[in-house]
């Protein structure tokens, strides 16, 4: 065999400051393709700063991110987006007044090119590129089973399965990273094991994934990586059973022991 | 609602409304004098204004309360080009929509990540730059407060164009593709990344929409299209002054897409006849044009935000939840 591949995402001693604050400390990591890992920690612990930063949201103050070994940190989100990392948001952040046929689409502006010159005259490759958005769209509406809403309004779409159209809009950008901000936040159980079965198929299909997610038992269900954050550091990195048993973490979520 | 009513008609038969209006729009200024005419020349020109405004304003969301320094700027280039280069006044109008477009774009280039009322104060500013400029005769060519006069007639295959008429039509021309161009470009690739970021500017770039190219794309459209208009109104006035940078003037063209309907063709069309066409017809409407506008303005901002004629998405958008515990009957769609 030949080296190994090298990580998707590698993160170098990532900093992060607010003014005086210390928001990430000299966090490190890498994420191997294929993987899906889990970001936690306590609130406040910087996780959603990390995720800023790798989704360009964020400039990091110093440190390094690299992407399929190119360098990433001083790009901007849209830039981000098209090498190949999309994102969800930890609010739900639909184009609420579009159809969710309309949201879906949005992830293919980038992979298109059609001009205003071609749009006045409606030129024959147009009307392909048009009809190409419009089956693609479908069919990521379709894989998240939300085909039935094609022409519903994002906002009148039922609250779990407006959480799914953020994902399948993420998806229409054909990202090789799918960044998720607490997809799981305001779903219940079922809706939850309907969320983690539909992250494993998307991962199967190629497709690797970070996940920042409180729900704990989501997180030792579906992630084969953990990094744990408190305080901006990184604390603890493993296997879920790892991550479990760690005296920080432990520490970090419950408290020291009254001596 | 009546106009409700109106407007599903208009989506019910597309054809015969546009094909009706288009002959109506032909056959308009024939029985008229050419006061009238000249009326209804003139709005042309604000519905085309109007409509190179809504690009920025309705369906990027942007602020522009400057525009009037684009139709300007489109003005002083066609008069200036005929003027000192003697070049035929229909030649310049590519150039006038290229120099307002180019201001457009340099203006707006450092000022795009201003949000809402900030980058309504630089625009407010930079109509008033504009039109300081032409007032102290910069580089001595735009004539000072005077402006210019003395612009030749466009002259189209010798044919002297001289009568308000020949104004009119030639406008009818333009603004027919005006229109035609625009529902074009709203159904298309970059009128959907318009939308995008107009519902919301982070989501779109977090879906690789490089939202500041998507902008600047409106305010260049608008601009050159504003410029557009300008070398129309030399055209027709032979005289043109730095008034046609007033702030008034850009305050006329935000108010006709506003009032008439945000994002919605025929909401300013609407619009333009309330604010343009009834000050002209009747003179003492015209006299109180400005306390009119205001009443206007704040009736309608408390009783139809969404403006008279709106399209439906940005309805949605000012009246959002309000509508929601009472839906739209589905009959009116």
């Amino acid at each position: 065999m030949s080296d190994p591949t090298p990580p998707l995402l590698q993160i170098h001693h990532l900093t992060k400051t607010f003014g005086g604050l210390m928001a990430v400390e000299d966090v490190s990591f890498d994420l191997t393709a294929g993987l899906i890992l889990g970001l936690i920690g306590p609130n406040g612990a910087g996780k959603t700063t990390i995720f800023n930063m790798v989704t360009g949201f964020y400039q990091p103050t110093s440190g390094e991110i690299r992407f399929m070994e190119k360098k990433i940190g001083k790009l901007s989100p849209h830039q981000i987006t098209q090498a190949g990392i999309a994102r969800t948001f930890q609010t739900i952040r639909l184009f609420k007044n579009l159809t969710a046929l309309e949201n879906v689409m949005a992830g293919l502006h980038h992979r298109t090119r059609m001009g205003i010159w071609d749009a006045l005259i409606r030129s024959k490759s147009q009307r392909q590129e048009e009809s190409m958005i419009m089956t693609e769209a479908e069919y990521f509406l379709q894989v998240l089973g939300l085909a039935g809403y094609r022409n519903e309004l994002a906002k009148n779409l039922p609250y779990g399965d407006q959480r799914k159209l953020e994902i399948a809009r993420a998806l229409s950008t054909r990202p090789t990273l799918l960044t998720l901000d607490e997809p799981a936040a305001g779903l219940n159980e079922h809706e939850t094991q309907d969320l983690i079965a539909m992250i494993r198929k998307i991962r199967d299909g190629g497709i690797t994934i970070l996940l920042i997610e409180h729900d704990m038992k989501m997180v030792m269900d579906l992630c084969e990586q953990i990094v744990v954050v408190d305080h901006g550091r990184k604390i603890a990195q493993g296997t879920p059973e790892e991550v479990q048993k760690d005296p920080f973490v432990i520490k970090a979520y419950l408290g020291e022991e009254e001596k | 609602m009546r106009i409700a009513k109106i407007q599903a008609s208009f989506r019910r038969y597309p054809y015969a409304w546009q094909i009706g209006l288009i002959i109506l729009a032909i056959l308009l200024p024939l029985p008229l004098g050419d006061y009238y005419r000249t009326v209804a020349w003139r709005t042309g020109v604000y519905i085309m204004l109007g409509l190179s405004l809504n690009i920025i304003v309705g369906y990027a969301g942007l602020f522009q309360l400057g525009h009037a320094a684009f139709y300007a700027l489109g003005a002083y280039t066609a008069a200036i080009m005929n003027l000192k280069l003697g070049i035929p006044l229909l030649l310049t109008f590519p150039f006038s929509i290229l120099i307002a477009a180019v201001f457009g774009y340099l203006i707006t280039r450092p000022i795009l990540h201003l949000r809402g009322d900030y980058l309504a104060i630089v625009t407010i500013a930079f109509g008033e730059v504009v039109r300081l400029a032409l007032v102290n005769n910069i580089f001595g060519i735009t004539g000072g407060a005077n402006g210019l006069s003395g612009i030749d007639r466009p002259n189209l295959f010798g044919l002297e164009l001289r009568q308000p008429i020949y104004h009119y039509y030639l406008m009818l021309v333009f603004l027919i593709f005006t229109i035609f161009a625009i529902r074009r470009l709203e159904n298309s690739r970059l009128g959907r990344a318009w939308m995008y970021v107009r519902e919301d500017e982070a989501a779109a770039e977090a879906m690789g929409i490089d939202t500041t190219r998507v902008k600047l794309m409106a305010f260049i459209l608008g601009s050159g299209w504003a410029g557009l208009c300008g070398a129309l109104y030399a055209a027709k006035l032979t005289v043109i002054s730095p008034d046609l940078s007033r702030f008034l003037e850009s305050v006329v063209m935000f108010s006709i897409v506003v009032l008439g309907g945000t994002g919605s063709i025929p909401g300013v069309v609407v619009g333009t006849l309330g604010m343009v066409t009834l000050p002209e017809m009747f003179r003492p409407l015209k006299d109180w044009r400005d306390a009119w506008m205001g009443i206007a303005m704040v009736v309608m901002m408390i009783a139809r935000p969404e403006g008279l004629w709106p399209s439906r998405r940005v309805r949605l958008e000012i009246r959002g939840d309000q509508e929601e515990a009472n839906p739209i009957p589905a009959a009116n769609s």
